[in-house]
């Protein structure tokens, strides 16, 4: 198992590598030029020519890729060329937020989605079913941003229940501990004695949750009911049953085990997919998370900042791929035993 | 030889006039017509006839396991120790399941469950069924691994069903539908048509070993004339949903009165004459559609016997001894045949 799990942890550096090379060609061919957009429309050719001394753009673009590929190596994602802070000290102050809304929307997603999608395999072709798989088809179409702002608009707006954006009361002083909002206002209510942190993160939590959950939630219960309707048929479904175990304990023990194993795979994907989601749900709900880091950084031709910030993502993105294939292994046993 | 005094017993179980059908959006299929079949404690019914004949559908009517819709009890009654199980409630057909009525499968391949090791599923049955605790439930699957002479039980009550053979599979499984307090009816669906010919044999000798120790019932169904004469107390032989003939084993075997039976016999390999033969006889034609089934007797269209009456009309019982009975117009004919 460890020999497995070093093995896929060597793979990160072929993929890494392919993830940089990509994302560095990719942003050299956008158009544009961060020297223009840092002195603007009235700047003279002499001073852009001199800014892209500063940062090295007037070098070939090999040498330059070669320059940047050395400096990751040494696992140094360079400066901001807008806020001239370390690339690494700004994801690191952000990612706690990008972190904790998936955590957030990927739990709503897989405990809903998991529980519509076995009550619809359940009570297949009812009215229940039928109801579900149809807001799944909805749910699944929806646009993220527009999906935010109609959230903002009713829940916010209209009905004044909710706030519009940002992680916690503007008025409330606060020095983050974790960075984990929830976590931090849970501490703050045991020292401080009040849970008024607790409340304000989570307020400022719930409609970001629900527009960033909410396509996976959609995927994820029909990838539920799909493969709970296929386990349901099984042999052994019926073993069970003759057996006299009772009925909920044979969907929800017996059955979803087995049903889970293309669940899960699907959740790793969403939580990954969830990381760029992100992007637009924080832009929408002034989220200060990476994501919306990343649009101004992309607005501003930072790029150092895209590039590190990319770069950061994908590396998750493979490290939640290696969890989930560590997670198939503990649900089946006949992976394990390979 | 099996000893046929046993008819003294008590009944266990008496299936009366089961009608069974599926409402599928094509009509409706008689799965299971008129059908009665009565159960002695201790005793070994077998039920057979091919595929798609209405076997597994009348076994697991008995426990409930169809599903419901598509199915439905159109008439009938199942009457097992005295209460009538269509009527019961399901929360006493799940307490009934797995301690009075067990069942065992024909895939040990897929009946069991593949993401839980073999001492948990039986320790699970034992949980579900009695206050014990996880500890005391795996100590007594151990004592069944054993029972059904699974070497080092000890072992293997943490191994996963990919890590044993098909024979031990089914061995597990049969620990399984051990796993009850009480004897009662144990319901054995093919157990070994997906087997092995020696481990069938391992097999059918450990389900007959059983019998005697725990003092259980079977209801085993197959399409087997082999493992039919090695199991069988009595013989209850179905053809598209209808029993056409019911009969101790040796009158089976020996007197058939039933043109299915008789064709049935007569495509055996081990049939006297067959020797040096090349071919063996099948019974021309196919099984009717249960969706357009008439009322007539369901073979008339394969039979070699065949009467004018027998598409009109469905034959009643006619007794020819007290444990041999045939729903035949022409049984007479075949009477003759057998007596050449």
């Amino acid at each position: 198992m460890l020999k497995h799990i070093l093995k896929r942890l060597g793979l990160l550096i072929p993929t890494l590598f392919g993830v940089v090379t990509l994302v560095f060609f990719m942003i050299a061919l956008a158009p544009g030029d961060p020297a223009r957009v840092m002195l603007g429309e009235r700047a003279n050719a002499a001073q852009i020519e001199q800014i892209r001394q500063e940062l090295g753009l007037d070098k070939p673009l090999i040498q330059q890729y070669g320059l940047y590929l050395s400096r990751v190596v040494r696992l140094d994602l360079g400066e901001s060329i807008t806020s001239g802070q370390k690339i690494k000290d700004e994801i690191s102050e952000r990612f706690p937020a990008t972190i904790e809304l998936a955590i957030w929307a990927m739990l709503f997603a897989s405990i809903v989605g998991i529980i519509l999608g076995v009550t619809s395999a359940r009570k297949r072709n009812s009215w229940v079913d039928y109801t579900t798989m149809g807001g799944a088809l909805v749910g699944v179409s929806m646009p993220v941003f527009w999906l935010g702002l109609v959230l903002i608009m009713i829940f916010s707006v209209w009905l004044d229940l909710l706030p519009t954006g940002g992680r916690m009361n503007v008025r409330y002083y606060f020095e983050p501990i974790t960075n984990f909002y929830i976590i931090d206002g849970m501490i703050l209510w045991i020292t401080e004695g009040t849970p008024k942190y607790l409340v304000s993160a989570f307020q400022h939590l719930i409609l970001p949750t629900i527009a960033l959950g909410t396509i996976p939630l959609a995927i994820i219960a029909r990838t539920t009911r799909s493969s709970m309707l296929e386990v349901l048929q099984q042999d052994y479904i019926k073993t069970a049953r003759s057996a006299g175990i009772r009925e909920r304990r044979v969907v929800y023990r017996y059955a979803l085990r087995n049903a889970l194993l293309p669940v899960v795979t699907v959740i790793g994907l969403q939580f990954g997919l969830l990381l760029s989601g992100a992007i637009l749900t924080e832009t929408v709900f002034s989220w200060p998370g990476i994501g919306k880091w990343i649009y101004v950084a992309i607005g501003a031709r930072d790029y150092p900042a895209v590039q590190g910030g990319i770069i950061f993502i994908s590396t998750f993105f493979v490290l939640i791929n290696l969890v989930v294939d560590i997670l198939y292994s503990v649900i089946n046993p006949r992976i394990r035993m390979q | 030889m099996k000893d046929t005094t046993k008819n003294t017993n008590k009944v266990l179980l008496s299936m009366e006039h089961l009608n069974f059908s599926f409402n599928i959006q094509r009509g409706v299929v008689k799965a299971v017509r008129d059908l009665s079949l009565t159960i002695r404690e201790g005793e070994t019914l077998t039920l057979v006839g091919e595929s798609g004949c209405g076997k597994s559908v009348t076994a697991h009517a008995i426990n409930q396991l169809n599903p419901m819709p598509p199915g439905e009890v159109v008439s009938g009654s199942i009457n097992f120790k005295g209460r009538d199980l269509l009527t019961l409630p399901m929360h006493e057909i799940e307490a009934l399941r797995g301690t009075q009525i067990s069942m065992i499968f024909q895939e040990p391949m897929t009946a069991l469950n593949p993401v839980f090791t073999i001492g948990s599923q039986i320790a699970d049955v034992f949980m579900t069924h009695q206050k014990i605790s996880k500890q005391e439930g795996l100590k007594r699957a151990v004592h069944l691994l054993d029972l059904v002479k699974i070497p080092s039980p000890e072992t293997r009550v943490h191994s996963y069903p990919h890590q044993l053979s098909g024979g031990m599979r089914q061995r597990a499984m049969i620990a399984m539908a051990l796993a009850s307090p009480e004897p009662g009816l144990m319901i054995a669906d093919e157990p070994t048509t997906a087997l092995d010919v020696t481990i069938q044999a391992q097999i059918l000798d450990l389900l007959n070993d059983l019998k005697s120790k725990v003092n259980m019932s079977i209801l085993l169904i197959t399409h087997d004339m082999g493992v039919v004469a090695e199991m069988a107390d009595r013989v209850a032989v179905m053809y598209a949903g209808r029993k056409v003939e019911e009969a101790d084993v040796f009158s089976i075997f020996e007197e058939p009165r039933h043109p299915y039976t008789l064709g049935l016999l007569n495509s055996l390999p081990s049939n006297q004459k067959y020797k040096g033969a090349r071919r063996l006889e099948a019974i021309d034609g196919t099984v009717p559609d249960l969706l357009t089934i008439g009322e007539g007797c369901p073979f008339c269209n394969r039979c070699t016997f065949a009467l004018p009456i027998c598409s009109k009309e469905f034959p009643g019982e006619t007794v020819i001894t007290e444990e041999h009975s045939v729903w035949c117009h022409n049984h007479k004919a075949v009477e003759e045949i057998i007596a050449k």
